[in-house]
């Protein structure tokens, strides 16, 4: 999990450097922390000899993070609703719609093996959020 | 930082105030042991004070749920104090804030357990 906390500040970083503000640097950093998160735990099922791998970039108009895992891969369309009823008071299942929440677009695509999220921020034209 | 938790008694009320961040490996598992002792000791009536939780994930959000839900299964009784802004805005955004009993004053939280 180590790594988690290092693709985390990573990202932090880049958002601060991009001049975004506290709230938006904390949603980026959550959402990048969540993915690497299910990576490392859903994707690769904590097994050590399989990686996660990670891409930051600020392309002047987005913040673009990639983070694949090499596991079994998932259908990201299938996934039970967290804000529904009957899984309100569930203890898992809110990384995903977080991460969906907190960002303008994620991306899924399967690699086989594994999964990629690419989460994207939209920039202003001098690096700050639309 | 890690997740530190100081226990008082209030009236019959025990608070758990907790500093730091509910996270996977950084607090969950500290809270839940907390809060299974309590019910363990025969306590029903805890109070979460959040003012000091700068950080919280998805798994510490479940961590909520569970410890409210182990309460509740218990017959005992679980409420939140002094949300943080971030942690009050992640509360919203899942629908939690419809599930817990939210207190801003610790007064208030205290005189609502009788």
């Amino acid at each position: 999990m180590e790594s988690v906390g290092q693709v985390e500040t990573a990202a932090d970083q880049l958002a601060s450097e991009a001049g975004l503000d506290e709230d938006q640097r904390f949603h980026i950093a959550m959402a990048v922390r969540e993915a690497a998160i299910n990576a490392v735990l859903h994707g690769n099922e904590y097994d050590p000899t399989r990686q996660i791998e990670v891409s930051l970039e600020n392309t002047g108009t987005d913040l673009v993070f990639k983070i694949a895992d090499q596991g079994n891969g998932f259908d990201p369309d299938h996934l039970p609703d967290p804000l529904a009823a009957e899984n309100l008071l569930r203890g898992t299942g809110r990384g995903i719609f977080l991460i969906r929440s907190l960002m303008d677009e994620v991306h899924f695509r399967q690699l086989h093996p594994g999964t990629e999220l690419t989460l994207i921020k939209h920039l202003g034209q001098r690096g700050e959020e639309t | 930082m890690a997740l530190a938790i100081a226990s008082r008694e209030v009236d019959g009320v025990t608070v758990l105030d907790l500093s730091g961040r509910i996270t996977l490996g950084e607090g969950s598992v500290q809270l839940r042991d907390a809060i299974r002792d309590l019910i363990g000791k025969g306590q029903r009536r805890i109070l979460l004070d959040l003012g000091e939780v700068n950080y919280i994930d998805s798994s510490g959000l479940g961590e909520l749920v569970s410890a409210f839900t182990t309460a509740k299964n218990q017959g005992a009784n679980l409420k939140l104090l002094k949300l943080t802004k971030k942690v009050h805005d992640l509360l919203q955004l899942t629908k939690l804030y419809t599930v817990f009993d939210i207190y801003d004053d610790e007064a208030s939280a205290i005189a609502s357990f009788k």
